[in-house]
């Protein structure tokens, strides 16, 4: 019979290997289009952990958040892309091209400046009139990168930034297939690695700081503002960083984004997406990680589970297709959320304490 | 030198005045009783104290400094710490997490540390986390201390209060109203639990309506009506004061 901590280090090492293992399994079983869905996935789901540290731990409603997304991904495609060499042939002769190692701290603290700028202003906001303040941010920004073609073309407007270099580090291009060891990468392989590490840094550092003082401050604050400061806890300071926390990872993720898909626009940080990413944290489990993981991957992969089973079934069930998997899937997903905040308003993963507070609240009723 | 010290405190709401003219001071040591008839102004007075408001006019010296419009969060790094009236607890964390918060000014780790987990870090957090352990049984906290605060029975709610407020070093311990719902038993233990606070040396500022307390327990009193002192002196003086007998009981109208 092992003992607990041998018991612990293999589990470890069954998931790691699990993880690993997983771009050759969904490969060879799916096919490289669902690694590439696995790959957006994960994306996602550091998005929902960057917004889980604003919503989840600190309580502040947040509709804006896809604003950092794109603030780290048009980082990245300026800052690796021809268009600058396109739009001022002066200034930058033979464009930027900054390894993806200078880009992505810059597209942190960008993204966590402008977390700053948007907490400041609505330090005494709580609740809706939060939500209303950040959605209309979340706007600003995306409407920005739709206008500013002109007067000076920054961002190429609606047409968005194309040919943006994929990432690559130390030299070793991940848009490549690339051998090591003998064993053979595709390039979709590559990417799956590189967004599980930064994936798993982010739960590391939120798991780090939910079991710290700063983690504890931001759930005091949660919970009664008021009491919080009474206790000592300076409340602009911590709220503001909880949005330059969140944000900053918001903007890690736009940066592997924007690396990844090659292209950028103003169309893909619409409020849909902020929407979305809310939705993950909410429907998994506010403030639990592990929830809000499962709510990213479940939002992420199921429009695209939808869309392959869906015309299927209905041309072998009635020979032609009666609802398009675009609407089922607002729809179902319009099904599945009501479902959730009735039957299990915590989330469907709740953390321990948030489920035992569910169950007490049933036993009162 | 006094601890606490208030001259001319004025605090409007409109046209109301709910505090006119108010001067207090509370020696080292002292439980200092505030009463008054409901709307009198005590809680007020706890929140300019406090910091959760600002007052209009007047000094306000703590501990040998001013602070006239300081921030809730700096009065508490400064040594005050209050309990609510109506009970404000970190409802959805548990006993330990709420007295562990508490420790919040009195502890360092940052950001870069707490990801770091450092070796600080770690033998401060090891050290919250008994101090908050031996402040729950201080204040009687007898369930699980993993207990969720929104769980726990009236007057354990309310001494919860008192050990998270007491977890952040205070020279002053601010009381709204500890004793309200209580039996009678549960303001005995309540008693001893504020004598034994004295007698750690800590100064205690309590607004109460349970008379028989505060008579038993304050080494001076301070009687508020309409947001004016009336009275003030030690607790058989106050009892016998003809303004405070009729602010409480009415006049005669003969």
């Amino acid at each position: 019979m092992p003992n607990a901590p041998d018991r612990v280090l293999f589990q470890r090492i069954l998931f790691t290997a699990i993880l690993l293992l997983l771009p050759f399994a969904v490969d060879a079983l799916l096919g490289r289009g669902w690694l590439r869905i696995v790959d957006f996935a994960m994306l996602y789901i550091m998005l929902a952990l960057g917004l889980n540290i604003v919503v989840g731990y600190a309580g502040l409603l947040d509709l804006g958040y896809i604003a950092f997304f794109a603030v780290g991904a048009y980082c990245y495609a300026l800052a690796d892309s021809p268009h600058l060499a396109l739009a001022f042939p002066q200034l930058f002769p033979d464009g930027v091209h900054l390894s993806l190692l200078i880009v992505l701290p810059m597209a942190a603290l960008l993204a966590g400046g402008m977390g700053v700028l948007l907490g400041a202003p609505t330090l005494k906001l709580r609740g809706d009139y939060l939500a209303i303040v950040t959605l209309g941010f979340g706007e600003i920004i995306r409407i920005f990168m739709n206008n500013l073609n002109a007067p000076v073309n920054l961002t190429n407007g609606p047409q968005g930034i194309s040919r943006i270099d994929p990432i690559s580090i130390a030299g070793v291009s991940f848009n490549a297939t690339q051998r090591i060891f003998g064993i053979t990468f595709p390039s979709v392989h590559l990417y799956f690695y590189l967004f599980l590490f930064f994936a798993m840094l982010v739960v590391f550092i939120s798991r780090r700081l939910e079991r710290s003082r700063i983690g504890r401050a931001w759930m005091a604050i949660r919970e009664d503002e008021i009491a919080a400061s009474a206790m000592g806890i300076n409340t602009r300071n911590l709220k503001l960083l909880a949005f330059a926390m969140g944000a900053a990872f918001g903007g890690i993720s736009g940066t592997l984004f924007a690396g990844f898909q090659g292209f950028v626009s103003p169309e893909s940080f619409s409020l849909m997406e902020s929407v979305m990413v809310l939705c993950m944290v909410v429907l998994g489990g506010m403030g639990h990680i592990y929830g809000v993981i499962l709510g990213g991957l479940l939002l992420a992969l199921m429009p695209e589970i939808l869309r392959h089973s869906v015309v299927p079934l209905q041309q072998a069930l009635f020979g032609k297709t009666i609802i398009d998997p675009e609407s089922l899937r607002m729809l179902l997903f319009g099904i599945a959320l009501i479902l959730v905040m009735l039957y299990r308003p915590a989330g469907l993963w709740p953390s321990r304490v948030r489920r035992r507070e569910l169950s007490t609240d049933e036993k009162t009723r | 030198m006094n601890l606490l010290e208030l001259s001319g405190m004025v605090k409007r709401f409109g046209g109301l005045s709910a505090l006119t003219d108010v001067s207090l001071h509370i020696g080292r040591g002292e439980i200092y009783g505030l009463i008054g008839p409901n709307g009198a102004g005590k809680t007020t007075l706890f929140n300019v104290i406090t910091g959760l408001y600002q007052p209009d006019s007047g000094e306000f010296n703590f501990n040998g400094k001013s602070y006239r419009s300081a921030k809730p969060h700096e009065l508490a790094k400064a040594g005050i710490a209050r309990t609510f009236q109506n009970i404000r607890l970190f409802e959805n964390l548990t006993a330990l997490e709420n007295v562990m918060i508490g420790r919040h000014v009195r502890t360092r780790a940052g950001v870069i540390g707490s990801i770091m987990n450092s070796r600080a870090t770690r033998l401060e957090e090891k050290a919250c986390r008994d101090r908050a352990g031996e402040l729950l049984q201080l204040v009687g906290l007898s369930r699980p201390h993993q207990t969720l605060a929104r769980n726990l029975s009236y007057g354990e709610q309310r001494r919860l209060e008192i050990a998270r407020a007491l977890a952040t070093e205070p020279l002053l311990l601010a009381l709204d109203e500890p004793a309200a719902g209580m039996n009678p038993t549960e303001t005995e233990n309540l008693k001893s639990l504020l004598e034994g606070i004295r007698n750690s040396g800590i100064t205690v500022l309590l607004i109460e309506h349970d008379v028989k307390l505060i008579m038993g327990l304050c080494d001076r009193v301070a009687v508020l009506d309409y947001g004016r002192k009336i009275a003030e002196g030690v607790p058989d003086e106050v009892r016998n004061d003809p303004a405070v007998i009729s602010a409480y009981l009415g006049v005669d109208v003969e």
